[in-house]
């Protein structure tokens, strides 16, 4: 079954075509990465997926349902998370509070309940140190890691990443591919990532997204020998 | 006099606050939209404007025309000068933050009435106008023996409102001119598009800042000298074109100079006309709530267009 | 820590009654009415981050709601302040409906302009407002099951009362879930919504609790100071609360009550010496703004004491 489909989606940016009729399919429990060049699209067909933007034309289904009318909240209530591509913490708030936030939102227990999933998010990514730490004090890395907790709290069905792993060290990515391997058999994963290795390493299946539509799809081996995708990225095929 | 006469010298009274609030409005305009800052002091700006307008006709003597000539050029550039300084004074250090702008202007609004209230005193005072110049305005009747010009009592005005009028028509015009036209207006521009684009081409931000909240502050100001022969000066006679302005800025669309333009003659026009007919209060809780309800639904204005 | 924080601050208001003047008790009293009007402010302003410039439209309803039925219908101390309750809170249900749909500077305009109108509404009906010179609540409509609150004593206690659950309930408020998302809103409006949260309907409650807790202190100031008028719908008293609110603390429990006092007996002392109550009430906002944009409490907080709730 697919966890989130859509169809035709679109989105102008006064002028600018972001997105043009992409039609996605994403079959619950797969990790699946959506590649693609700067300015391709990515970040504008997650944000119309999870409701951020609302799309200029074209439908989103999660579970078969038309979610298209829905406010985003709504839609993360479904069982979505989200976490940006730039850093989006509440930086007054304890780590602890940051994420427990996502908790009590997500799920509805009681207080040590609560108090125990948020522990366990924020031990998944290391933070489990830093609880009582104000969120804005927090190294740039460690917020990116935070953001992923805040995430997991949600325990969500579909978990969208927009490039977590931009700006961590290379410990931390290395320790973010197990995670993510980890996560493999609890919810679906879209991932948006320019890294390469964590792409490879963790990725069912790959989504390259050109111009605002997409330009393949398949496993690793398949895109890696893709011509088109190739172009995209370097100008020229390598083979060519 | 009948109905017709009426309406006719409401209008009138309605395009001398349109030329105020235009000049008010144009200046209000300029702040927001080249520098993002609300300014609540500006009515402020427009009294202070007023008040050395009297100083200056009243130290001088002399002439009633000198007097304000010299207030013309004097009582702007004074208060632009007071406007640049507290632009720099603080809200540069505020580093131009929308709501603690906002604020700061608040208290300034205070500080100024209140420096106004212990220097000038809580009188209101005249400013005389440089000429006097009484027409009478002629009026047509139908009669037997076809169409008559007459006389009608009362209905008359002063050259002095109409030159007003005028003075307040060009100045608006040169700014406009002045905008499109000229090096400063291009870093104007060129600031409101993209101040740290403008910045990166050399263009001083900060100074075209100063620059533009002072100029701002002057064309209250001037507004203030061409309207104080009329309505005295007083130092709590600020408040009416804040409002009055706020409302043009909004209706015309926060930060388009020729929305403000035309939102500033519909809505001086209508103050006017409604305050002759009916109650100033009602005609002022109308208005307030007209802008309350555009800015809620048509945030672009009434003029404006929408851009995503 | 903080429970006993709060405890500590409500005993001394108690014990200060016995310990100061008759003068300072009056004061004091005006000061926990106010302070109410800021803690309400706090609320929409210190935890959600909204700068509404138009609070003084719900201190008005709260005052009017309870004071015109009084003087027109003769209704009861207790029923009229329930009136003055319900009419705040409606008002600020209707406000916040159509003004949440702004944002940023047009939410603070639209907010400036709704209290104007008011306030002009005010003015236009004065037959039954008695417009800017407002009117007196006689003294026997000030009796509640024999207690005279127009005495000094009861009308302190009765003020101590009402500040009391005003301000626990804002610190109960803010230690629940709901107040940490209006936090969350204060700091990152759309991270909570991709958290999930239905941020319109946080910020329309926040406007509630907060516009019903100014209208609670404008009709609690009404019945025990004995007097309504127009001036406290004017835009003057929509910025009080600002100010009382920067100058003690946004986002902090005891900020506003801090806040009030400090710019009560600013202005009570500087016109023992000068009469220009405006001049130090402009300076001080602007020195706040530039050197303390914390507030007192604020800078408690980052100097002294971390856990200032
Ligand atoms: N809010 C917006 N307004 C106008 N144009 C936008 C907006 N958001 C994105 N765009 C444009 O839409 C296109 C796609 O942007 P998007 O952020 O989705 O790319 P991306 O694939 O995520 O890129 P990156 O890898 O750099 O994150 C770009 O040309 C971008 O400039
Ligand atoms: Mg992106």
């Amino acid at each position: 079954m697919n966890l989130l489909s859509t169809r035709k989606l679109s989105m102008n940016f006064g002028g600018v075509q972001a997105l043009l009729d992409v039609d996605f399919d994403l079959p619950q429990g797969q990790i699946r990465a959506l590649i693609g060049p700067n300015g391709a699209g990515k970040s504008t067909f997650v944000g119309a997926v999870c409701g951020r933007f609302r799309p200029s034309a074209g439908r989103v289904y999660f579970e078969d349902q038309d979610i298209s009318q829905l406010p985003a909240h709504r839609r993360i209530g479904l069982g979505m998370a989200y976490s940006f591509q730039i850093t989006s913490i509440f930086g007054s708030l304890t780590v602890y509070e940051n994420v427990a936030l996502a908790v009590r939102r997500a799920v509805q227990a009681q207080a040590e309940e609560i108090v125990e999933r948020v522990h366990m998010a924020l031990d998944r990514v290391g933070l489990l140190d830093r609880v009582e730490q104000k969120a804005g004090d927090l190294s740039y890395g460690h917020q990116r890691l935070l953001e992923i907790a805040m995430g997991l709290g949600q325990e969500p069905r579909l978990f969208i990443m927009d490039e977590p792993t931009q700006g961590l060290a290379a410990s931390e990515i290395t320790a973010f591919i197990e995670l993510l391997r980890g996560l493999a058999g609890e919810s679906t994963i879209l991932l948006i990532e320019h890294n390469m290795h964590v792409v490879m390493e963790c990725a069912d299946t790959l989504t390259v997204l050109n111009f605002g539509q997409i330009l393949a799809e398949g496993v690793p081996s398949e895109i890696r020998a893709d011509s088109r995708v190739q172009h995209a990225y370097f100008g020229s095929s390598i083979d060519a | 006099m009948d109905f017709a006469p009426h309406l006719f010298l409401a209008t009138l009274e309605g395009a001398i606050t349109a030329a105020v609030i235009s000049l008010t409005a144009v200046g209000l305009s300029l702040v927001f939209g080249i520098m993002r800052v609300v300014n609540v002091a500006h009515g402020e700006f427009f009294m202070l404007g007023a008040v050395v307008a009297w100083w200056v006709a009243s130290t001088l003597g002399g002439h009633a025309a000198l007097g304000f000539l010299a207030a013309l050029i004097i009582a702007p550039l004074f208060v632009g000068l007071m406007a640049a300084l507290a632009d720099r004074l603080v809200l540069e250090r505020l580093n131009y933050d929308l709501e603690r702008t906002i604020v700061a202007t608040i208290g300034l609004l205070y500080v100024i009435q209140q420096v106004a209230l212990m220097t000038f005193g809580p009188d209101a005072r005249p400013v005389e106008a440089p000429f006097d110049l009484r027409i009478a305005i002629p009026w047509f009747e139908f009669s037997d023996t076809g169409v008559n010009l007459i006389w009608p009592w009362g209905l008359a005005t002063t050259g002095y409102k109409l030159a007003v009028i005028a003075a307040a028509a060009i100045i608006v015009t040169s700014i406009i001119v002045f905008l499109k036209r000229s090096r400063f207006g291009l870093m104007m521009r060129a600031t409101q598009m993209d101040s740290e684009m403008a910045s990166a081409f050399g263009i001083p931000v900060r100074r075209v800042y100063c620059v533009v909240f002072g100029l701002g502050a002057a064309l209250a100001a001037l507004g203030a000298v061409l309207i104080v022969p009329i309505q005295q000066a007083h130092y709590l006679m600020g408040g009416d074109p804040l409002l009055l302005s706020f409302i043009v800025v909004i209706i015309g669309g926060l930060g388009s100079l020729p929305g403000t333009i035309l939102a500033a003659v519909l809505i001086g026009m209508s103050d006017g006309i409604i305050s002759v007919f009916f109650s100033p209060t009602l005609a002022k809780i109308l208005a307030t709530l007209l802008v309350a309800l555009v800015l809620i639904f048509r945030p672009h204005g009434l003029f404006g267009h929408h851009t995503s | 820590m903080t429970k006993s924080l709060h405890i500590s601050v409500l005993t001394s208001l108690v014990l200060l009654f016995f310990v100061v003047s008759d003068y300072h008790d009056g004061n004091l009293a005006r000061i926990m009415v106010l302070a109410i009007y800021a803690v309400g402010y706090n609320l929409l302003f210190g935890y959600t981050g909204l700068l509404s410039l138009g609070h003084a439209l719900f201190f008005a309803a709260g005052m009017y709601g309870l004071a015109l039925p009084i003087q027109h219908l003769g209704v009861s101390p207790i029923e009229a302040f329930a009136m003055g309750l319900a009419s705040a809170a409606t008002v600020s249900l209707v406000i916040g409906f159509l003004a949440l749909r702004t944002t940023g500077a047009a939410f603070m305009i639209v907010t400036l302009m709704f209290a104007q109108a008011g306030f002009l509404a005010l003015l236009y009906f004065g037959q039954w407002t008695r417009g800017d010179e407002g009117f007196v609540i006689q003294q026997a409509d000030r009796i509640i099951a024999g207690i005279d609150f127009s005495q000094s004593t009861e009308r302190y206690f009765a003020a101590f009362v009402l500040f009391a659950v005003a301000y626990l309930l804002i610190a109960w408020l803010i230690s629940t879930p709901f107040g940490k998302c209006l936090i969350a809103i204060r700091e990152n409006e759309e991270r909570a919504q991709m958290l999930g949260y239905d941020v319109h309907r946080h910020k329309l409650l926040a406007m509630l609790v907060s516009g019903t807790l100014s209208g609670a202190s404008g009709a609690a100031y009404a019945f025990l100071f004995g007097y309504a008028g127009a001036t406290f719908a004017s835009v003057q008293y929509s910025i009080l609360p600002l100010l009382w609110v920067l100058l003690g603390g946004a986002g902090t429990t005891i900020g506003p009550l801090i806040g009030t006092a400090f710019a009560f007996y600013l202005i009570d002392i500087s016109s023992h010496f000068t009469t220009a109550h405006l001049l130090v009430v402009g300076l001080a906002i602007v020195l706040l703004t530039l050197f303390a944009p914390q507030g007192l409490a604020g800078e408690i907080r980052n100097r002294l004491i971390s856990w200032l709730p």
